[in-house]
Formats: C-alpha cells, sequence, structure tokens
C-alpha cells in the first residue's frame, strides 16, 4: 500500500499560536484512518491545510503517484485532483433540493460554460439514484434539504462528498448530534467508502471510532503523539496523559 | 446496487424548460398584452390616449425593468452586491448617444454646406461636424474616440464591447483578490464615481457635463414625428426586456443556477465541490454588465439626452432598492420593483401627483418623494424581506 497523501514537516503559526506543529502524516489507499486528539490539537487546521484553506508556513504535502505538490493548487482544483471534505456542521445547500444538491457535487466538467449546457443523462439520474439509496434519502430527493433533520443533512453531505468520486475523504466529526441509530447508520457509509478509497474521520466519540475499528492518528499540540490500533493508542501512557486520563 | 425501476425513469429527463418556469409564460404574456395596449392608446399609432411623452416614459421604464433584472441576477442570485451597474449602463447610452449624435449632425452639416456652389470635401465636413459637436467645450477636434463614431455597426459593437470590457477586467481584479460582500460594494461605488468624475472633465472627449443631446433624433429618420418613433422605441425596449428575462430565466433556472445560488449562500463550500467561484462570479458580472449597457443603449435615445450626473453612484443604489423593494431572487420580482418605484418617482416629482396642503403644513412632493422612498425601503427590508414578489408566493400557497 503506497501513500496517497503525504504530509511531511508541516508547521502553521497563526499570531503567534503555533496550530501544527512539525507534524507529518500519511494515509494509503483504501484506508480507513481515525484522527482523534483534545480541542485545540490541530485537527480542523489539519484539514484547513490538506484542503488548500490554509497555507503552511513550512512542509510539504503530496499528492498520489505523480507526487502533486498540493501547496501550489488552489481549493477548486485540490477539490478536482480528488480530495473531497466534510465540514464539522453540516453545510449543504437549504434552500436547494436534495437532488440539486447532489447534481451539484456530481463529477462533471466544473466550468461555467459547460455546466451551463450540462442537462441531466441518464447516467448521472442513476448515480443520484444510487447515492440517495446508499445514504437513505430516495424518498427526500425533490424536497428542500434545509427540511431535512440534522443527520440526514450530514448523510447528504457525505453523499455530496460520494459524488464527487474522491480518491481521500477528510470527514470531520460526522457523528456530531446523531441519534445512536443515526451513527450505526453513519459508521457503515464511512466502512463501505474506505473500502475502495482512503478516508479520513476526524472525531471525539470513542465509542464511534471503536466502531470504526481502523488504524487511530492521535494528535496533540499540533503533531503526531501516537499512530496504530485504537487498543494500542489507549494504552499508550502519553495518550492517557493528555486526552483519555482528564 | 438495487435500484427500484420505477423511481428512476420519472426525473431522467429534464422536463421542458417553460414548464418548470410558468412564471416565464406569465410574464412574456403580460409584456406582450401591456406593449399591445400601449401601442393602441398610443398618439403615433392608436387612438391617441396615451401621449408620445407617456409613451417615452413608458419605453424607458422598459430599459430600467431590464437593468434590474440584470441586478437581480448577480445581486439576488449570485449574492454579488454591486453597486455599479448603473456605470455600464451609461456607458451603452454613451456609446449609442455617439453615433446618434455623430450622424445627425453629419446630415445637418452637408445639408447646410451642400447649398453652396462647391460641393464640401470630407474634411471640410468632418471639422464642421468636430465644431458643432465640441463647440460647446471650446475645442472644435474630434476626439480620437470619436474617430468611428460614424459608423452605427461600430457603435453597436461598443454598446456590447465597453460595458463588457470594463465588467470582465474590473470583475477579474476584484474578484481574484477574493474581495466580497460590503467592501467589493464599496468598490463598485467607487467605480462608478470614477468614470462620472471623469465623464465631467471636458478634455475627456464625451463633452464634460453637458453630456450628449438631441439623442431622439434618429439619422435617417429625421423627418419620422417623434409619436412614431417613440413606439418603435418602446417596442424595442419591450422586446430586449423579453429576451432579457428569457436569458436569465434560463440561465438560473438549471445547474447554473444551482451553483451560482450556491456561491451565494456558501462560497467556500462551494471551491471545496471543485468549482472556480471566481470565474462564476466574473462571468455573471461580466453577463449582466452586457445586457445593463444594452438597456441603457435603448434608454438614452428615449429620454433625449445622457450626462455624468445618470452614473452618480446614488443611481445604482436606486437600482439595489429597486430590486429589494420587489423582491431578491425572483425575476419578476426586479421587474415589479423597478417599473412600481420609478413610474412612482416620477409620477411625484414630475408634478403629475397633487401636493397635499395639511393647513399647518404643505407636502410638497419632489421633497418629499425621497423619505417616502426611505421608509418604504425601510419597511420592506424590516416586515417584507421578500419584497413585493413575495407576495405571489403567498397567493400561489393558497390556491
Amino acid at each position: 500500500m503506497s501513500a496517497l497523501l503525504e504530509v511531511s514537516g508541516v508547521s502553521v503559526t497563526f499570531d503567534g499560536f503555533r496550530a501544527i506543529n512539525n507534524l507529518s502524516i500519511s494515509i494509503g489507499e483504501p484506508e480507513l484512518r481515525a484522527v482523534i486528539g483534545p480541542n485545540g490539537a490541530g485537527k480542523t487546521t489539519f484539514m484547513d491545510i490538506v484542503t488548500g484553506k490554509t497555507r503552511p508556513d513550512e512542509g510539504r504535502v503530496i499528492w498520489g503517484a505523480q507526487s502533486v505538490d498540493l501547496l501550489k493548487l488552489s481549493e477548486s482544483d485540490i477539490a478536482k485532483i480528488g480530495i473531497g471534505r466534510k465540514f464539522q456542521k453540516p453545510t449543504v445547500f437549504e434552500d436547494q433540493s436534495v437532488r440539486d444538491n447532489l447534481a451539484m457535487a456530481l463529477k462533471n466538467r466544473r466550468g461555467p460554460l459547460s455546466v451551463l449546457m450540462w442537462k441531466a443523462s441518464a447516467q448521472d439520474n442513476t448515480r443520484i439514484l444510487e447515492l440517495a439509496t446508499e445514504i437513505g434519502l430516495t424518498d427526500r430527493l425533490e424536497h428542500r434539504a434545509g427540511d431535512l433533520s440534522h443527520g440526514q443533512k450530514q448523510w447528504l453531505e457525505i453523499g455530496m462528498l460520494l459524488a464527487q468520486d474522491p480518491r481521500l475523504l477528510l470527514v470531520d466529526e460526522p457523528a456530531a448530534g446523531m441519534t445512536p441509530s443515526e451513527r450505526e447508520h453513519t459508521t457503515n457509509l464511512l466502512k463501505r467508502a474506505a473500502s475502495t478509497r482512503a478516508v479520513m474521520v476526524i472525531e471525539h466519540d470513542m465509542e464511534f471510532i471503536r466502531r470504526l475499528d481502523c488504524r487511530v492518528t492521535v494528535l496533540h499540540e499540533g503533531s503526531v503523539l501516537a499512530e496504530g490500533s485504537l487498543d494500542h493508542v489507549t494504552r499508550n501512557q502519553q495518550v492517557i496523559d493528555v486526552y483519555l486520563g482528564r | 446496487m438495487d435500484i427500484p425501476r420505477h423511481t428512476a425513469a420519472a426525473p431522467s429527463s429534464r422536463r421542458s424548460f417553460l414548464r418548470d418556469n410558468p412564471s416565464v409564460m406569465w410574464f412574456m404574456g403580460c409584456l406582450g398584452l401591456f406593449s399591445l395596449i400601449v401601442t393602441i392608446l398610443s398618439e403615433g399609432m392608436g387612438i391617441g390616449l396615451i401621449s408620445t411623452n407617456l409613451v417615452k416614459v413608458l419605453g424607458m421604464t422598459l430599459c430600467l425593468c431590464l437593468i434590474a433584472i440584470a441586478m437581480d441576477v448577480v445581486w439576488g442570485y449570485c449574492g454579488i452586491l454591486s453597486l455599479g451597474h448603473f456605470a455600464f449602463f451609461g456607458l451603452g447610452g454613451y456609446a449609442i448617444g455617439m453615433w446618434l449624435m455623430y450622424a445627425r449632425t453629419e446630415i445637418v452639416i452637408r445639408d447646410s454646406l451642400g447649398r453652396g456652389t462647391i460641393p464640401p470635401t470630407e474634411l471640410e465636413v468632418s471639422e464642421a461636424v468636430a465644431a458643432q459637436i465640441f463647440g460647446v467645450v471650446g475645442s472644435s477636434e474630434l476626439p480620437m474616440i470619436w474617430s468611428f463614431a460614424g459608423s452605427l455597426t461600430f457603435q453597436l459593437g461598443m454598446v456590447v464591447l465597453v460595458p463588457g470590457l470594463l465588467a470582465l477586467v474590473f470583475g477579474w481584479l476584484a474578484f481574484r483578490s477574493r474581495v466580497t460582500g460590503v467592501y467589493l460594494s464599496i468598490l463598485t461605488q467607487a467605480m462608478t464615481l470614477a468614470l462620472s468624475l471623469y465623464l465631467f472633465q471636458n478634455d475627456t472627449g464625451l463633452r464634460g457635463n453637458n453630456g450628449l443631446s438631441g439623442l431622439q433624433n434618429v439619422p435617417g429618420f429625421l423627418s419620422t414625428p417623434q409619436a412614431i418613433i417613440s413606439i418603435w422605441f418602446f417596442w424595442a425596449s419591450a422586446f430586449a426586456l423579453g429576451a432579457g428575462y428569457l436569458l436569465f430565466a434560463w440561465l438560473v433556472s438549471g445547474k447554473f443556477g444551482s451553483v451560482i445560488r450556491a456561491i451565494r449562500d456558501n462560497e467556500a463550500r462551494v471551491r471545496f465541490l471543485g468549482y472556480n467561484v471566481e470565474g462564476y462570479k466574473l462571468f455573471v458580472f461580466t453577463v449582466t454588465a452586457i445586457v445593463s449597457g444594452i438597456a441603457g443603449a435603448l434608454y438614452y435615445p428615449q429620454a433625449g439626452i445622457i450626462n455624468p450626473a445618470e452614473i452618480a453612484p446614488i443611481a445604482s443604489i436606486y437600482l439595489a432598492v429597486w430590486v429589494a423593494i420587489g423582491g431578491r431572487g425572483r425575476l419578476y420580482g426586479a421587474v415589479i420593483g423597478a417599473a412600481s418605484v420609478s413610474l412612482l418617482s416620477s409620477w411625484l416629482t414630475g408634478g403629475g401627483a397633487p401636493n397635499i396642503d395639511l393647513g399647518f403644513y404643505r407636502v410638497v412632493w419632489t421633497d418629499w418623494w425621497l423619505v417616502l422612498l426611505g421608509l418604504g425601503f425601510v419597511l420592506v427590508t424590516l416586515f417584507f424581506p421578500k419584497g413585493i414578489g413575495g407576495l405571489f408566493d403567498y397567493l400561489v400557497r393558497k390556491q
């Protein structure tokens, strides 16, 4: 398994506060990875760097077999290259239907003129239905996304991620605010997705991570504290001290 | 994966554009009916109940409706509060005004010089035209930008190109630096102010504060009565509004509309979906600027005169007020807002409305109109955020 994303020696400072400190982390394809860490450990900043929202002060972010330097690309180019991101707060386009949300995310040409001339092909519609089935929203396709429940919005956003057909999914706290049965559905979604691609999940909830049953990376003060199976990292004395012990 | 067959078939082919947008058919019907009624009642072609002057006002109102729907697309749909679109409107007016003024003056000059025994040379004609047009700013030379003013085709090209290029360059600089929100609004205000101040100068080649005048006289039809010409321009304005409405309704109906509304609601998220947000904004900004230029090119021949005061910053602010009062994010709302507010404005400030004597105070509408407009704007913003157009939702839901 070769690395799909390789982050090495990355540091970033905001107003003197070192959010990321010489962070090195890599993920293969396919792989499911959980990233945990206390508040302020730099989990979200890490995602911001990978998706091009924040530029690091130093370090390298290398993508794929061709070793593309992600630090040189814009947010939209990074998305097009195959990195999808789900935000902590569900951000779907509430004014638009579930179908329109998914259609926008579908892997098609993104230029203004091609979008202007776009008509849903039979293939597109099949794909939208597949995704809707996957996220359990088949009967809500024509509804406003704003009318969905919190959990359904989270799924819709995951569905939009899958529609982009990315090679790497970055998922920020997907289970926040979900009921236990919704959590289970989400776990299955992520596990299925990770069978063909790389999925990186940021999560606080230990129970959720246990169900994901995957390799875990613990972040602390902007760098990696420990990495391995959940049992391995939870036995690590340092991890217990900074995170679990409290 | 197992896909239920019946659901797969239903929405697959995109239903027809008009069936999806019933408001477009309604709008076209109303516009056609309105044009017919105005023609029948007009002085020039009908029974004369509507004066030529009123026909011009109505035609001009249609042009204002056209720039209002452009504003609605850029602001209501794409979320860019441009307070500079009237600059494009004015540029379109100047571009066509140059031809109207030059060609008419040339005809008049040839006519008077031709009465002499020796026919005038081309140089004599062009010098006489320049002296006639620019005498008012103390010059007798034809500025460079008037080199092709005698060509209608060229100036019509300018109607599209000048606003389009300005919008393209301005938009590229602004959007590329990710200037958004109120900062962008201020930049667009600065743009229209700078342009207006520039045009106020006498040496810019567009006659300074005198502007271009006599635009109601169309070369080639100088003996045609204004009553007839006014109807032609009215029709042209109605046609342009109809075509513009169709274009924008189509633009905002499909996936493109979906993407620009998404940009309005959450620009960063759209970027992470892989869309080049700046490209979309630039596209919308430029297309609406071009349509604004065309609207201006139809407006000013009906107004008869254009001067730099027309593109003062306040004009673009009025435009935003019309759209807000009419209802953002729906094209017919912009039309309703622009038509009602601008007609009300010309009625109240043009002496049409009787002043009210309260005994202790006399309400003079020319003074109070702006207060009324401001109050209306505040009330609409507070109590009807969807504007007048929002009332249609209410009606439709009741059925």
